[in-house]
């Protein structure tokens, strides 16, 4: 009775990883950098584990689940709630229909798929802000944002395969 | 699944459940919109509710900056170490010339005083300084904002003004218990109350999310050259008057551009600025921003 109730315990544990480390890389995301320039273009290390957990765990990163989290992160940076939400809930949507040509790529191809999402991703935060500001925005920084979490997804899909290998594949 | 005979509610509620799955998709789309929508209309209770987040996550988000200050500390003092005696050596010769300014303020604040004893000028509310420390940047190109380590029970408020360095940097959106929200000034939502120093020209300071702001409603044909200094005029009365702001860079067919004296990329600390007015209570519209 006992050891099936610690197994359920670890089971939801591990299968809580993916939302814990997503919301770490909103936290992450957001660490103040010392370096001119750098805030406005600071990677979305969210979107990253967005990717990676839909294509390699749909049933851990659910609509639902990239919604909250989307959310956590329209609350933390300040900005209007919902857009980073809808970005999310779009990228996992569109992601998810995806997911077969994902798995069986290489990671080349996983690389390219996320420059494509993040290409997306960046359209539509620049849409979503310039229609919530009555304004016309300049969609360059949001261009070097996606550019840099273009550069760093290796890194940090790197981590995120340890992550995956550490705690659910066990 | 559940027994028929446990009430119409369920049984209602399971067919809207499948449906919730299957349209899962969309309801969460709509569910964005529609809190963009709320965000825009109940914006009062939209902060509240993002304070209490924010403090929820402020020791987390302290902690991991701390490594990140750190690093970037120790990085500059070996850059420092180097140039110490250089540095030495500058300061002494500033701190000389600085001893003499400060005996020609003493000397202006004792006359100041006794011609304001003479006039009768009724003294400015004293102002107080609360220390905080940066912990989070947005990491997002749309919004210029800055959460810190102070909130209500440190003495902040709404709409004080934030100073690092060398000048203003914004002002606080948003107090929670322990953390608060600063507002930058570049940021496309911020409109400071402005002079500039020579022409006493009133104006606008409004960002427009790029890394200087612009001026507004200023005259066609004033007489505004670069390298103006620009300072708070206090109207309003929520900054105090003469706070540095930045200077004048570019007068053009297209606006007057200001470079904020302050370094906003690189802000670890600031000092929030308590101005005792009692104003920002009775601000009409909190969220005129």
């Amino acid at each position: 009775m006992t050891a099936t109730f610690w197994q359920k315990v670890d089971k939801t544990g591990r299968n809580l990883a993916p939302f814990a480390v997503t919301v770490m890389m909103v936290l992450v995301g957001m660490i103040p950098v010392p370096v001119p320039g750098y805030a406005p273009v600071a990677p979305n290390l969210t979107l990253v584990s967005v990717y990676y957990w839909t294509i390699h765990r749909p049933d851990l990163m659910r609509p639902g689940v990239a919604f909250l989290i989307g959310l956590l992160q329209d609350f933390l940076i300040g900005g209007p709630l919902g857009v980073n939400a809808l970005l999310l809930v779009v990228a996992q949507w569109a992601v998810l229909n995806q997911r077969r040509v994902f798995l069986a790529s290489t990671f080349a191809l996983l690389w390219f798929g996320f420059t494509l999402v993040m290409a997306g991703g960046v359209l539509l935060q620049w849409l979503a802000f310039s229609v919530l500001d009555a304004a016309t925005l300049s969609i360059l920084p949001a261009l070097f944002q996606g550019l840099l979490t273009v550069a760093v997804f290796p890194a940090v899909g790197w981590l995120l395969i340890r992550v995956h290998r550490a705690f659910l594949n066990g | 699944m559940k027994p028929r005979s446990s009430g119409s509610v369920i049984r209602l509620a399971a067919p809207l459940r499948a449906l919730a799955q299957r349209f899962s998709f969309l309801l969460l789309v709509l569910a964005s919109i529609a809190l963009m929508m709320v965000g825009k209309i109940e914006s009062v209770s939209v902060d509240s509710a993002r304070a209490r987040v924010t403090d929820a996550f402020a020791p987390i988000l302290d902690a991991i900056s701390r490594p990140a200050a750190t690093a970037a500390r120790v990085v500059e003092s070996a850059v420092e170490l180097e140039n110490a005696f250089d540095e030495n050596q500058r300061l002494k010769a500033e701190n000389a010339r600085l001893l003499q300014w400060k005996q020609a303020a003493l000397r202006l604040e004792a006359e100041n005083n006794s011609l304001r004893s003479l006039l009768r000028v009724r003294p400015e509310p004293s102002v107080n300084y609360i220390a905080a420390r940066v912990i989070a940047t947005p990491g997002s190109s749309f919004v210029r904002t800055l959460v810190v380590t102070a909130g209500k029970r440190d003495g902040v408020r709404k709409g004080q003004a934030a100073l690092a360095g060398a000048g203003l940097v914004g002002r606080v959106i948003e107090v929670g218990e322990w953390s608060s929200r600063v507002l930058l000034l570049t940021d496309i939502n911020a409109r400071i109350p402005v002079i500039l120093s020579n022409t006493r020209q009133r104006s606008i300071l409004a960002g427009d999310n790029s890394d200087q702001a612009k001026l507004l409603y200023l005259p066609p044909d004033s007489p505004i050259q670069v390298g103006e200094r620009v300072v708070t005029s206090g109207d309003g009365g929520l900054f105090p008057p003469g706070l540095p702001v930045g200077v004048v860079t570019a007068v053009s067919e297209r606006g007057v551009r200001v470079l904020p004296s302050a370094d906003l990329s690189r802000i670890e600390h600031l000092r929030l600025v308590d101005f005792g007015l009692p104003s920002t209570d009775l601000d009409p519209s909190p969220e005129w921003k």
